[in-house]
């Protein structure tokens, strides 16, 4: 391998080295060398040409979360690169791996305003985990190497890499033998020994354990360890909104999602609890509602990898600065033997019946167990549907987008495995679950992708659909949960805006004749008795489907802690 | 609110002053002086920072969060030597030059340049004392005036080297993959 590469060589060398497959992008003048390039490598490196950098943005995220693997998209300079600006966003939020590749101006114009020039490493930084401007074509393999590693190491996130098109164009014998440096950038793994006993001391203590879940666990791979903790334990598991998926919710000591839409159970038992430990979540404002009334009686233990997550937001008893996995396995490893746990048991025991009882209490309600009356489509209904045949038909994956819709699903879907439960919680970015899907779709052929998603939200993002044809993807079906308005913020003008519908009322196309002339088989259900029909039919058809199920239009999701209130007064109806 | 003394080390490389900067901006801290130079390690720069807040522990760990910055320490209740330098342009017409000449020699500072109506004074020491030579020759007239930031230095043995902060460097963190 002693040859001349160009630069634009190098850099599909650099992401086949690292285990990338496919790249969702597209191509414009200063990027087009790497497109020149891309094409012999073409067995090894799938290239799929989305409609909207941001879509291929998004499509790499939902490829990353469902794998666990990298997400790779690419712009050319300028606008190619502002597009893909929000994906960037999302990613930092959701500490999703993602390398942003971009072209850019030659560098003897660099500065200049020449055409198509955006400081796009200035513009990212703030949304970067780290950031990278290459001009020579000698420093591509290493800078795209290290970015690669960034972007998958410690707290995973994104990281964009902007090459200058005479970088790519020029040649060089590359070399591959070299060692990051990188003195400033040395994750933490393992966990404190002291702490991790201080932990157990507290836990082994506690009358009220509590754990919570959040996403650290899944990106760690840490469910098995998380269950055999919490089965050793029987201290009752609560997993955030990204947590979901990493604790099966049909486990006994499962008791569902807190937060703002969490449930009045959950909620409650994190107000009276006495422990709580929480894994890999970084306690979000969604899920504190107003911090300083959050767990008044709990000692709380933080588990992350990001050590300025730790005392954030929350007061923190014992802070374990480690990767979940590492962590649960020494938590384990310090866990007294059963006889000793007898009374840590017989408190959990106690405890968790008095968290059922409350569940009891509200579960008809929350649930949406009971019918309102005349309503043809009420959404429950769309998701009792959609539940049903996803249990019975196994293997699925669900990418929501963002709002009401978005909530159900997290309320009302039954999740058990990591990574099938894909949304964009921190940036909350409407438009990203048909793209997402995508990426999804493509990571695991053999599963049934689903995008749920508001009438809003699919608007944003929703040419996407011409590429799942273009690239032959049948996996994929869509749900719209259609109400004919940004229904989560027409929620929030009614509960607290007098009702002042400003700026919510919707309109759309037929997006089944949409789905049509994209290709797609398009259905539109009105009525709660078609439903089940409609998704053996999304099912039975061998290519992608959408649904538009015309809803019931002013329902709200319940039950919900208003803004920078305590997340123990929650309002039902 | 408190004013905190923060030393770092950074990798010295395009953008990072940026990075520190637009990280701090962006929490709405307050910095008041910010001082950068190359430190005694090849390819390490050290800044010194001062800045205004409450908590002072988020901001330490969140400069930790730049994948550019290897140390960070809040020196504020530490035995520091701190410094800074200002030159002060003042107006002075032949008559009041004898004064000020006296004034300088007492602060230990020097004056590095006469003109028909200026001086300029160099003024090196603790940020406070050349806080009190500013107060006392502002009824002269300042006509133009440049500060350093302030600059520090924890004392003694138990320091901030970037020597022992780079040992390892260079090796690999272990990916998480390799951990799943
Ligand atoms: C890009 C973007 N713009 C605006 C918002 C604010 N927002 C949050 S939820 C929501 C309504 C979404 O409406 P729709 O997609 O129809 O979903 P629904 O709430 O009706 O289920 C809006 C506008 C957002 N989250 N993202
Ligand atoms: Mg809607």
């Amino acid at each position: 391998m002693s040859e001349k590469r160009t630069g634009a060589q190098i850099m599909c060398e650099v992401l086949i080295r690292n285990g990338v497959d496919v790249m969702f992008g597209i191509p414009g003048g200063a990027i087009m060398p790497f497109y020149y390039a891309m094409w012999e490598y073409r067995d090894q490196l799938r290239h799929v040409l989305c409609r909207h950098e941001q879509g291929g943005g998004h499509a790499a995220e939902g490829y990353a979360r469902a794998t666990g693997k990298i997400g790779v998209c690419i712009g050319t300079s300028g606008p190619g690169a502002t597009n893909l600006v929000t994906a960037i966003a999302d990613a930092m939020m959701d500490s999703t791996p993602l390398l942003a590749i971009t072209g850019q101006v030659g560098s003897h114009v660099l500065g200049k305003d020449a055409f198509q020039e955006t400081d796009i490493t200035g513009i990212t930084m703030p949304i970067t985990k780290h950031n990278y401007l290459v001009k020579r074509v000698e420093d591509i393999a290493y800078t795209m190497s290290e970015a690669i590693h960034v972007a998958t190491t410690g707290r995973p996130g994104p990281v964009l890499i902007d090459i200058t098109k005479d970088a790519m164009v020029a040649a060089t014998v590359p070399t591959w033998e070299f060692a990051f440096d990188l003195p400033g950038y040395k994750p933490t793994y393992q966990g404190n020994r002291r702490q991790v006993r201080e932990a157990i001391r507290l836990l082994t203590q506690a009358r009220k354990p509590l754990v919570m879940a959040g996403n650290g666990v899944i990106m760690a791979g840490a469910s098995d360890d998380l269950r055999e903790f919490a089965e050793r334990t029987r201290i009752p598991v609560i997993t955030t909104l990204h947590g979901i998926g990493s604790f099966p919710e049909d486990h006994p000591l499962s008791i569902g999602m807190p937060g703002m839409h969490g449930w009045v159970h959950v909620n409650r038992a994190i107000q009276e609890c006495d422990v709580l430990l929480n894994i890999g979540g970084r306690f979000d404002d969604r899920v504190t509602g107003k911090a300083s009334t959050f767990a008044p009686n709990a000692r709380i233990i933080h588990v992350d990898i990001d050590p300025s997550e730790i005392g954030k937001n929350v007061r923190v008893a014992v802070p374990i600065v480690g990767d979940a996995r590492l962590v649960l396995r020494d938590l384990l490893a310090e866990l007294p033997d059963r006889d000793a746990l007898g009374s840590l048991h017989s408190a959990a025991s106690d405890w968790m019946e008095h968290i059922r009882e409350m569940q009891d209490r509200h579960q008809q309600k929350q649930q949406y167990l009971v019918r309102p009356d005349g309503m043809l489509l009420p959404p429950h209904d769309v998701y009792r549907g959609l539940t049903a045949a996803l249990n019975s038909r196994g293997n699925y994956r669900v990418c929501t987008d963002v709002g009401q819709h978005q909530m159900w699903a997290a309320q009302l879907i039954d999740w058990h495995r990591p990574r099938t439960h894909i949304t964009s919680g921190g940036a909350g970015t409407m438009g990203f679950a048909v793209p997402a899907a995508l990426g999804v779709a493509i990571a695991h052929p053999g599963d049934t992708v689903w995008a749920v998603c508001g009438d809003g939200g699919f608007q944003m993002t929703n040419q996407e659909m011409a590429t799942v044809v273009q690239e032959g993807i049948r996996n994929i079906k869509i749900a719209i949960i259609n109400n004919g308005y940004l229904g989560m913020v027409r929620q929030w003008q009614e509960l607290f805006e007098n009702k002042r519908y400003s700026g919510t009322p919707l309109s759309g196309p037929n997006f089944a004749m949409l789905a049509a002339a994209y290709g797609w088989k398009g259905l539109t259900i009105e009525r709660s008795e078609d439903v089940a029909a409609a998704i053996d039919e999304a099912y039975d058809t061998d290519g992608p489907v959408l649904i538009d199920f015309r809803v019931e239009r002013e329902v709200n999701v319940f039950p919900m802690v208003p803004q920078n209130k305590s997340i123990g007064e929650m309002i039902y109806e | 609110m408190k004013k905190h003394t923060i030393v770092a080390l950074v990798q010295d490389r395009p953008g990072v002053l940026s990075r520190v900067v637009g990280l701090i901006r962006r929490r709405g801290y307050n910095i008041e002086s910010l001082a950068v130079g190359h430190s005694e390690a090849a390819g390490i720069s050290r800044l010194t920072i001062v800045i205004e807040w409450h908590d002072v522990e988020q901001v330490v760990k969140q400069l930790y969060r730049l994948i550019d910055v290897v140390k960070v320490s809040d020196v504020t209740e530490d035995q520091t030597v701190e410094r800074e330098m200002a030159l002060l342009k003042i107006h002075a017409p032949a008559a009041k030059r004898p004064e000020i000449v006296a004034l300088t020699d007492v602060f230990d500072a020097k004056i590095v340049d006469v003109g028909t109506s200026t001086m300029v004074i160099e003024m090196t020491g603790s940020p406070s004392k050349v806080q009190n030579l500013i107060d006392v020759v502002r009824p002269y007239g300042i006509k133009e005036m440049m500060r350093t930031g302030r600059i520090a230095m924890v004392r003694g043995a138990r320091g901030h080297g970037a020597d022992d902060v780079l040992e390892g460097a260079g090796q690999a963190a272990v990916p998480s993959a390799a951990l799943n």
